[in-house]
């Protein structure tokens, strides 16, 4: 008896890491295309969750149509990147130079209007897709996962790695980094700095696209599931030092086990709650962000 | 090579060029001399075109170019050494430089690559460092580097030897001396008036947003005015 208890508690425990670690996983990649997209023009995005709702909206509604899967992921972030660079265009750049507050302001009209869209070019039911690996959950030490969770993680893994490599080994990607790191100079040494916020925008965009599509199959996606994901991505952000790209996953992931483990624990309740009294919690002891590490490399 | 007419600039509604004119012809070293808060870096800024203008023109090798974006008049062979340096600092001293050259192609930037490491080898030596670990003057050595990687034909310096050792700011001057014996165009902003006149061939004063004085360098630095105002003499 006590040893199946044991295992019990065992499983527990990784039954919700795993399911923390999963829905991290999707708070890093908005924290991550929030991170992008602040530190190459200081603007703080809070659309980024609608990426992920128009990627795994996009793919079902695509699919629908007879669009294999794949392909319509394919063209779900395609339209996410459009739409990317199309609220640079048409927002953000024409408010060049306008403060932080009024663009913050611009980013959240930006949100609302894209909720507001997706019912009429979406609707407004759940939606699920199937999982990449199919549906029979995976025993792991006691606990059983969807086979999707390893999607997620994976995925996000290869994101972060690829992204990593990019800024690293590439004129491009140094230069935007440079742009992160001094605009104006960035400008001074004849780079097309919106270009680069552009980009960093349609970057961010399938970042979030990718995200979505990825989680679909296991927490089902709406055309509302944006503005929660702003608020946690940015949550995620902040834990993690804003502005520092490793910082923003990390705290992701912490984001994530945190809600799962208060709703496994405590009660499901209040895990958002939990969660945010945390954060808060963090920031009043450290209030970097848990990145306290100056000059770290910006994204 | 350049010149500048009735340039106005402003912060919000405070106006800070009140319709500043000058002229930099091929070959010329220019110094720019004024107190502080007199304009200087607004009208370098605005010359680079990051600072918006309200009125005036800026022509430079025969073309308008005060509409153009900052990287366009960087591909006109328009560079700037920014007061303050404003090196890339999380990124590697060979990677600032680069960048330097990010309008021209990859072959082009190594053969300026070379050149630079002869004259600052310094960067050379700490090419793989990065650029906020080096000291401060190595960081303008550095800035002075990346702006010469985009191999200009008008170099604008803006205080290149605020906060160096004596030592070193024989080094920027020297560099400078350089570039123009190697044909460069160089206007330069000083708050070193006396050294910056010296090697200039002509010099402009400007006061409070508008130009106040201008003749040879020794003109200017035999002018009582300058003297008793920026020379200390
Ligand atoms: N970012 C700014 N915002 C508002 N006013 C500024 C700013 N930068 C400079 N100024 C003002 O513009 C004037 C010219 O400044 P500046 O061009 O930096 O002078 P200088 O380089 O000759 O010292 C000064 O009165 C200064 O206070
Ligand atoms: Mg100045």
């Amino acid at each position: 008896m006590d040893d199946l208890s044991g295992s019990n508690v065992m499983a527990d425990f990784v039954q919700f890491a795993m399911s923390g670690l999963t829905v991290g996983a999707v708070y890093a990649l908005v924290a991550l295309g929030f991170t992008l997209i602040y530190n190459a023009s200081s603007v703080v995005n809070f659309a980024q969750g609608e990426f992920v709702m128009l990627g795994g909206m996009a793919t079902v509604f695509l699919a629908a149509l007879g669009l294999p899967i794949p392909l319509a992921a394919l063209a779900a972030v395609a339209v996410a990147v459009v739409t990317g660079l199309l609220v640079h265009t048409l927002v953000i750049e024409p408010a060049r130079g306008a403060n932080a507050v009024t663009l913050i302001i611009l980013t959240i009209g930006v949100s609302l209007v894209l909720r507001g869209a997706a019912p009429l070019v979406f609707d407004k039911q759940f939606h699920k897709l199937p999982g990449f690996s199919g549906e029979e959950p995976v025993s792991l030490l006691g606990a059983l996962v969807q086979p999707q969770a390893f999607w997620v993680v994976g995925g996000t893994a290869v994101i972060v790695l690829a992204l990593k490599v990019f800024l690293a080994h590439t004129l491009f990607g140094k230069a935007v980094l440079a742009t992160a790191a001094d605009r104006m100079a960035a400008r001074l040494s004849g780079i097309n700095t919106s270009v680069i916020v552009g980009f960093c925008f349609a970057m961010s965009a399938a970042i979030g696209a990718i995200a979505g599509i990825l989680v679909t199959p296991i927490t089902l996606t709406s055309y509302d599931v944006g503005v929660i994901l702003s608020l946690k991505g940015f949550a995620a952000a902040v834990l993690g030092g804003i502005g520092n790209p490793l910082g923003a996953v990390a705290g992701g992931l912490l984001l994530g086990l945190l809600e799962s483990f208060a709703a496994g624990y405590l009660s499901s309740t209040y895990k958002d709650a939990v969660a945010f009294a945390i954060l808060i919690a963090v920031l009043i002891v450290m209030p970097g962000g848990l990145a306290r590490v100056k000059h770290v490399e910006r994204v | 090579m350049l010149e500048v007419h009735d340039l106005v600039s402003a912060y919000g509604r405070i106006e800070a060029l009140h319709g500043v004119s000058l002229k930099v012809e091929a070959g010329e070293v220019v110094a720019l001399v004024g107190a502080n808060g007199a304009g200087k870096t607004t009208l370098l800024r605005a010359i680079s075109g990051v600072q918006p203008i309200r009125r005036g023109s800026v022509t430079f090798a025969g073309q308008r170019i005060e509409a153009l974006a900052a990287h366009r008049r960087v591909a006109l062979g328009l560079a700037q050494v920014p007061e303050g340096r404003h090196v890339f600092k999380p990124l590697s001293v060979v990677d600032n430089l680069r960048l330097g050259a990010y309008r021209r192609g990859r072959a082009e930037a190594e053969l300026s690559l070379g050149y630079v490491y002869d004259m600052f080898p310094v960067l050379k030596e700490r090419r793989d460092q990065a650029a906020g670990a080096l000291s401060g003057g190595q960081q303008q050595m550095l800035a002075m580097g990346r702006a010469l990687m985009s191999r200009p034909k008008l170099l604008l310096l803006d205080e290149p030897s605020m906060g160096l050792a004596p030592l070193l700011v024989e080094q920027v001057f020297a560099v400078i001396r350089r570039l123009a014996a190697e044909g460069v165009t160089v206007l330069v902003v000083e708050q070193n008036a006396f050294a910056a006149l010296q090697i200039a061939d002509r010099g402009y004063v400007i006061e409070t947003g508008r130009i106040a004085l201008s003749g040879t360098g020794a003109a200017l630095i035999a002018e009582p005015r300058v003297r008793e105002a920026y020379l200390g003499l």
